[in-house]
């Protein structure tokens, strides 16, 4: 669906209430704030820093001088609320004189609505993928709305992945279920499509190449796999939804004799975790779950870190292909894994609690320039003495654009209206854009129908062009002077002040300007800004 | 739009490193074998009927009221709604028996356009984007991989482990201009935001000189300038075409496409996809299938004509495809349902044998396996050998793991 002009109509809105269900969910209620050091995520962000510290002498590496806090304040927004911070906020914050005030901050946004719905809908990606897949059995608008409401309520994560494995019922009743649903294709249940994903996404682990064959790199076998397709193997679809019902036995088809094997759930390592009773996917999420499966706790950990940075924390590898809990090669990495790790499971496996110490580290702190002369740099991120430079994802574009054109933050408590724009403007600008899909922390650079877009589009015209709604028009007609106009077209793009250069340039091109076309020299900055590297990479 | 000279100009006062190749050399001005090969493929979205277009079975329990024609091959009828095609057929081969494992409209699309099954560990490249990033061109400033597609639920052939860059060029209405290809605002303001991005951009560098131009973000904005400034976007226009060719490819979009595709060939572009949607015919499926079929006919009859006429059959492959066929039953709704098991396409061009019918499916529609069996990966294999790539060529995927351009046997039948 095109949204052809700024000026949308009602039905707009009525579709965006229909779509997202924003009209019947009551406002929330005021949730007691997470302090801003959560209950002694000191010590853990120490010890954090400790290892982080340990690696870059090691490796001859000089770290990064602290970033200023309005460029975290800008990555941690990013982040967790998937946009650049509004001009109300960056005001705020500067208003703000508590002692690490970036702690406060980012309790506060964790608190935020947006973060719940924003952060779902990247942890969906890798629990379900973005296919739409078959409506009549998958609803992923249902699942990204049950994952908000876990993030919300801080349900523990354990008993969140024991939900989605173990679930059975009717994918819009139970919306759970929707990680089993969403493997239905041609009239069957992908049994080896699940338990590869389970892997890939609960333990960080790519077994998909043990369904062919054994996995060129890894210990895992063919037989391995066949037998974690198998906890699925009773997973069928009947009148009451999914369940675990199914009466004939799982077999597999030998791909060399052609004979049909009849395969017994089983697990790859760890078989002591699974218990003995119950149905097969219930003992499969009991094992997967289990506390001394460490695994668990560090793929989540990994993709999160991730999630913050655009890049895992394993960084040379993909993001759900682990490295052994035991390879010596990776001890280092390991490691640092394993602190965020145990204090994840020491403290009810609350994701927000994960997200805080991430982002209270001295790694999401640090500057993403280096000094010149620095020894050894790796640039790259890869042992985070230098905040790496990584793409925005389509949704963080169009996202920052859409929040830096409104001045005022754009959450649930905006007007409809501007949510429905919103709405309808992200999913086709990042249709257009080209959604990167599941292999979102891969590394990728633009393409030339994005510089295409974000040069020419109708998006980027409506929100550049002086029109009474937009921020180009606001800022020519209320800032006092150019100096001033020029300043915050920065502070709503890119989040910072001008250098001399920068102010110097644009501020003699808005005084040049006559009064009459002062909008138009604001629209060529904020145009300018927007089409910049700085606005679209996130550093 | 900027001119040409002011983008040169602008480029050469900002010390940019990009540079325009060369037009001495044009690709519209080649012909026969001296021209680099080029792939169209029309695209039938949906999952086309076997049954109502290229092997109909009049008379049998399967077949419907749908009738058939001979055509200009001895013994090959096609449904008689094809009444161009059947002039053409000399110009192509048919297979009647490709085989899948995908029933489902994403799934099995991912399947024909890469040749590979999902697999959620790597993405594969669309066969366009293969042939893009093995058959580099000089001297074409547009995209060597476009898709003109329109429709819901349309999937862009992807550049996969190739890189986001091989994606296809996504031309949403063909022939009728081209969208976020002109600046918005005049020449003067333009290139007064294109110097001060100059000034942003040298901010944004110091101390992160490396990593900032790794991100490649200037060039790809280049190279959207250097487009957006090319005299090669003419083809894209079909205004200069007489009137007769454009209305014999038909007044519809897939025929301004079909057109439009053949412009793009002739400028040097290596993989157009023209997308023809509508044959998801799960209701009524043979008023749709006649719809589709009076689009279709003479789009794919000039279409082969044109470029017979040009001589530019032979370094282009046409291929009539989609992500799979229709059930030989005919459901209560008088519709057909996905089938993936013995299927139609259509091949013509490119130095390939013309005339040939492969495989057969059961005219009773009781056996599901249609004799000689041909899978989507052995298509492939065929259609890369035709155009010198050479399909066993491994590649390794960004995790190192080494994928062949495509796997499967080349179909003996068709090798000229």
């Amino acid at each position: 669906m095109r949204l052809p002009t700024v000026v949308a109509p009602l039905a707009v809105v009525a579709a965006v209430l229909g779509v997202t269900g924003y009209a019947v969910q009551p406002p929330l209620p005021d949730r007691p704030l997470v302090s801003a050091d959560t209950g002694g995520t000191a010590s853990t962000i120490e010890r954090l820093e400790g290892l982080l510290a340990k690696s870059w002498s090691a490796h001859g590496l000089t770290a990064a001088a602290p970033a200023d806090d309005l460029t975290v304040l800008r990555r941690l927004t990013l982040a967790l609320a998937g946009t650049v911070p509004s001009l109300e906020e960056i005001r705020r914050f500067e208003n703000d004189t508590r002692p690490d005030r970036l702690s406060h901050w980012t309790a506060q946004l964790l608190n935020d609505v947006r973060f719940a719905d924003y952060f779902s809908e990247r942890l969906a990606r890798a629990f379900v993928g973005v296919d739409g897949g078959q409506f009549i059995v998958f609803r992923r608008d249902r699942f990204t709305a049950w994952l908000s409401e876990q993030l919300k309520k801080r349900r523990p994560y354990d008993e969140m992945v024991r939900d989605m494995i173990a679930t059975d019922g009717v994918w819009t009743d139970k919306p759970a279920v929707n990680f089993i649903s969403a493997a239905y294709a041609n009239d069957a249940f992908d049994e080896n499509k699940l338990a590869g994903r389970a892997v890939r996404a609960f333990l960080g682990q790519r077994i998909d190449c043990a369904q062919c064959h054994d996995h060129p790199f890894a210990h895992w076998k063919q037989s391995e796999f066949e037998g974690l397709a198998a906890c699925f193997g009773k997973t069928r679809m009947s009148i009451v939804g999914v369940d675990d019902g199914r009466k004939t036995p799982f077999e597999i088809e030998d791909r060399k004799t052609l004979e049909k094997r009849v395969i017994e759930p089983a697990v790859p390592f760890g078989a002591e975790w699974l218990p003995a009773d119950g149905s097969p996917r219930k003992r499969l999420a009991a094992w997967v779950t289990h506390p001394d499966n460490r695994r668990f706790d560090r793929a989540i950990v990994n993709r999160v870190w991730g999630l913050m940075f655009g890049r895992p924390l394993i960084a040379d590898r993909p993001v759900d292909d682990l490295p052994d809990p035991d390879d010596p090669a990776f001890n280092e990495q390991n490691a640092v894994l394993d602190v965020l790790a145990d204090d994840f499971r020491r403290h009810g496996r609350d994701l927000r609690r994960l997200v805080a110490v991430v982002a209270g580290s001295s790694a999401f702190r640090v500057d993403s320039r280096v000094p010149e002369n620095a020894s050894g740099s790796t640039a790259g991120g890869c042992h985070w003495e230098v905040f790496p430079l990584v793409r925005l994802r389509p949704e963080q574009v169009v996202g920052s654009m859409l929040q830096a054109a409104s001045i005022r933050t754009i959450d649930r408590n905006s007007h409809l209206f501007t949510r429905a724009l919103r709405f309808f403007r992200e999913r086709d600008f990042v249709e257009d854009f080209g959604d990167p899909g599941e292999n979102e922390l891969g590394e990728r650079v633009g393409t030339v129908p994005q510089a295409l877009l974000r040069m020419n589009g109708e998006l980027q015209k409506d929100l550049t062009e002086p029109n009474p709604f937009n921020a180009t028009t606001r800022i020519a007609n209320s800032a006092p002077d150019p100096a001033s106009c020029v300043e915050v077209a920065y502070l709503i793009c890119l989040t910072r002040r001008p250098t001399t250069e920068e102010s110097e340039f644009f501020t003699n091109r808005i005084s040049e300007a006559s009064s009459k076309k002062r909008d138009e020299a604001v629209a060529d900055l904020i145009w300018t800004l927007f089409n910049s590297t700085e606005f679209s990479w996130n550093h | 739009m900027v001119s040409r000279r002011s983008f040169l100009g602008r480029a050469a006062a900002l010390g940019l490193s990009f540079s325009l190749p060369a037009l001495t050399a044009r690709a519209v001005e080649r012909r026969g074998s001296e021209r680099p090969m080029s792939l169209i493929t029309l695209w039938m979205q949906g999952g086309p009927s076997q049954l109502e277009t290229w092997d109909p079975h009049p008379g049998t329990p399967i077949g419907g009221p749908t009738t058939a024609i001979d055509t200009t091959v001895p013994g090959l009828r096609i449904a008689s709604t094809f009444p161009k095609m059947a002039e053409m057929m000399h110009h192509t081969s048919v297979i009647r028996s490709l085989v899948s494992k995908e029933g489902d409209h994403e799934r099995g699309s991912y399947h024909v356009l890469t040749g590979y099954r999902p697999d959620p560990t790597v993405v594969h490249p669309s066969v366009g984007a293969v042939l893009s990033h093995e058959l580099p061109a000089t001297g074409v400033e547009i995209p060597l991989h476009i898709s003109l597609a329109g429709g819901a639920g349309f999937t862009l052939p992807r550049g996969g482990y190739l890189g986001d860059e091989y994606d296809a060029f996504r031309i949403y209405e063909p022939g009728r201009g081209l969208i976020n290809m002109r600046s918005r605002v005049g020449d003067s303001r333009t290139d007064r935001r294109r110097d001060g991005l100059a000034v942003v951009e040298r901010a944004f560098q110091a101390g992160r000189t490396r990593p900032a131009s790794e991100t490649l973000h200037r060039q790809m904005l280049d190279k959207a300038v250097a487009m957006m400034s090319s005299e090669q976007l003419t083809a894209f226009d079909i205004d200069k075409e007489p009137a007769a060719v454009a209305a014999a490819y038909g007044d519809t979009r897939f025929g301004r496409g079909c057109l439009v595709a053949r412009r793009l060939v002739e400028t040097g572009v290596r993989s157009v996809q023209v997308v023809l949607d509508g044959f998801d015919t799960h209701t009524d499926n043979f008023e749709g299938c006649k719809t589709q079929a009076a689009i279709l006919d003479p789009a794919l009859a000039t279409l082969l004509n044109d470029l017979a006429q040009r001589d530019l059959l032979a370094s282009t492959i046409v291929l009539c495809i989609g992500e799979f066929g229709r059930t030989p039953r005919i459901n209560p709704l008088d519709g057909r349902d996905h089938w993936p098991g013995g299927f139609s396409c259509v091949i013509a061009g490119g130095g390939l044998k013309t005339g040939v019918v492969v495989g057969a499916t059961d005219p009773e529609g009781l056996r599901r396996e249609p004799e000689r069996p041909v899978p989507i990966a052995d298509l492939y294999t065929t259609l890369f050998q035709a155009m010198s790539v050479d399909p066993s060529r491994e590649i390794n995927t960004p995790i190192g793991r080494p994928m062949k351009l495509s796997e499967g046997q080349a179909i003996g039948e068709l090798n000229g």
